[in-house]
């Protein structure tokens, strides 16, 4: 086979890894996460009542069952809306979301039968860039949605979605531009090889140790640009129901889908850039071992990174909205922004 | 009278309040305390062990309804040691049901000491809204209300009245089409509020 062929064969492989295996799967678990893990910590016992040839298996086919019922429910779209942007809406959402997903550093580079071969589905000396800019076309999803539903709560979300993710977006940029530069790099593969190692010998040279404040403010903002609780004020089902109030069927699960996505893509870089990616403190990975060790490193720290923030998402009310740009704009940009100077000033007398 | 304005002072918030994230790390402590214990009870129950259960949830068809020792549910017949219903057919129970849902034809009884005994003694379960007056009016104590028995649904309204036999457990209750032999069910065509 050609080299092209093969870098295009593997790059396809690997974009469809990151689609299926973990966009899909964990989205789809994540329903069942959410369910299970609120009603344990809320002394409840939760959806177990799907079953199939009356095994219920702690109700893991509910995701399926929702599936089912999201796939077969009748597609309703109301009169009046404007039909080629109410469906772009949440094709736009979920695929941007997708693009996202298809550019975190699921594992290094490793030598298998005498060649390199990165596990990065999209390698991209900007990958940071790209995520994030996924994360933004993302808001068009919202914005379109809330507009062309004619509905005055839809729109409203909508509204309410745009100015919500694009001043965390803000914030997104000025705190991730301090471990940027701590690395020196925005590529998120190499962000992870540099965090290889030991501080002082014993911590290992992770994000959330060289970079903890920047690790914090990314948490919250993360959790406000996936829209979820305690920042869910688009949807905000109890006053508005939000930018899909007049969505049915499959078109609404894709919002719901968007939402879990997204959070996984935060979660991925929370892991790429602070929790030290695929490495694993003091062991060196290559070969197919390594790949498979890289992998599984990484989603280990991707599923607990999700726990946390479903932890969050049910501890938390929710923010009036007052609150939550105030919180954006006079707390956490100012913060970020002086959490990157120090960082500069700090690298500039270290060299 | 002149309205009165009383000022009531915000309590003042302290400075780990005022960044949140402290409140929120208390927060979570909370729900992380919960999720894990709970965790481990519906572990060590799983395996057998006899600890407290990990939900409050009660699944009810599974698990049985468990109401007060003093609600009031089905209505049952007493006998006497004969075996005999107690009831004299009296009519005050039919007489002081709100929803008028008891029907009772008297008949002569062939004990000359007890004056009369009930033919027919129907209560149409649909309509009663437990509310125990028949219980307290019965002179001869012949009529209670069990405490746990709320499976009383049907799929008719017809099932959904009681016969004599039925209400002293003689037979059980089953819907009309699962019955074993005619004659046993209602007793007199039904019209709600016809006395
Ligand atoms: S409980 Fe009340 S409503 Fe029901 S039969 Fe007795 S008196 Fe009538
Ligand atoms: S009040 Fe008692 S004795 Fe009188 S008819 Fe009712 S059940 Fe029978």
């Amino acid at each position: 086979m050609s080299p092209l062929l093969t870098s295009v064969l593997w790059t396809l492989i690997k974009v469809a890894f990151a689609l299926f295996a973990v966009g899909l799967n964990i989205a789809g678990l994540l329903g069942w996460v959410e369910r299970k893990q609120s009603a344990v910590l809320q002394d409840r016992i939760g959806a177990n009542r799907a079953d199939i040839l009356g095994f219920r298996i702690l109700g893991l086919f509910h995701p399926i069952a929702d599936a089912v019922k999201m796939l077969t429910k009748e597609d309703f779209v109301p009169t009046g809306v404007n039909r080629l942007f109410h469906t772009m809406a949440p094709c736009f959402s979920l695929g941007f979301a997708f693009l996202g997903l298809a550019a975190i550093p699921y594992g290094g580079v490793v030598h298998v039968a005498g060649k390199a071969w990165s596990l990065v589905p999209i390698e991209s000396p900007v990958g940071l860039l790209f995520v994030l800019a996924m994360l933004g076309l993302g808001l068009h999803g919202v914005m379109m949605a809330g507009w062309a539903s004619n509905s005055n709560y839809a729109l409203l979300g909508g509204l309410r979605g745009a100015a919500q993710m694009i001043s965390y977006e803000i914030c997104m940029g000025a705190i991730l531009a301090a471990p940027a530069f701590l690395y020196g790099t925005l590529d998120l593969e190499t962000m992870v090889e540099k965090q290889g190692g030991f501080l002082w010998g014993m911590i290992p040279n992770w994000g959330c140790f060289t970079q903890p404040l920047a690790f914090i403010l990314f948490l919250v903002a993360g959790t406000a640009l996936s829209k979820r609780t305690p920042f869910d004020l688009p949807e905000g089902e109890a006053e508005i129901v939000g930018y899909h109030v007049e969505y049915s069927g499959m078109k609404f699960g894709m919002f719901l889908m968007t939402d879990f996505i997204e959070t996984i893509v935060v979660s991925g870089l929370a892991v790429a850039i602070f929790l030290g990616g695929w490495q694993i403190p003091g062991m060196a990975l290559d070969g197919l071992s390594g790949a498979v060790l890289m992998l599984a490193s990484f989603i280990t720290k991707l599923l607990a990174v999700l726990f946390v923030l479903m932890q969050i998402r049910w501890t938390l009310p929710r923010f009036r909205f007052d609150q939550l740009l105030s919180l954006g704009w006079k707390n956490i940009l100012p913060l970020a922004l002086a959490n990157f100077l120090v960082t500069i000033w700090g690298i500039y007398l270290w060299r | 009278m002149a309205m009165t304005v009383r000022e009531v002072s915000r309590p003042a918030r302290s400075f780990m309040e005022q960044i949140f994230l402290w409140e929120v790390c208390v927060g979570l402590m909370v729900t992380f305390r919960h999720f894990f214990v709970n965790l481990a009870r519906h572990a060590l129950r799983a395996l057998g062990l006899k600890v407290e259960p990990g939900a409050v949830t009660i699944q009810y068809p599974e698990d049985p309804a468990v109401l007060g020792k003093r609600a009031r549910t089905r209505h049952r017949l007493l006998k006497r040691a004969d075996g005999s219903p107690r009831c004299t057919s009296c009519l005050l129970c039919e007489t002081i049901c709100p929803a008028k849902c008891i029907h009772i034809t008297p008949e002569e009884s062939p004990d000359p000491r007890i004056e009369k005994r009930a033919k027919t003694f129907d209560i149409d379960i649909g309509l009663c809204i437990f509310c125990g007056y028949c219980v307290e009016a019965c002179p001869v104590d012949a009529i209670h209300m069990d405490a746990n028995k709320v499976e009383l649904s049907s799929y008719t309204r017809e099932d959904m009245i009681w016969t004599m036999p039925e209400l002293m457990d003689d037979v059980p209750k089953l819907p009309r089409a699962l019955r074993p032999a005619p004659g046993i069910g209602p007793t007199v065509p039904f019209v709600s509020g016809s006395h």
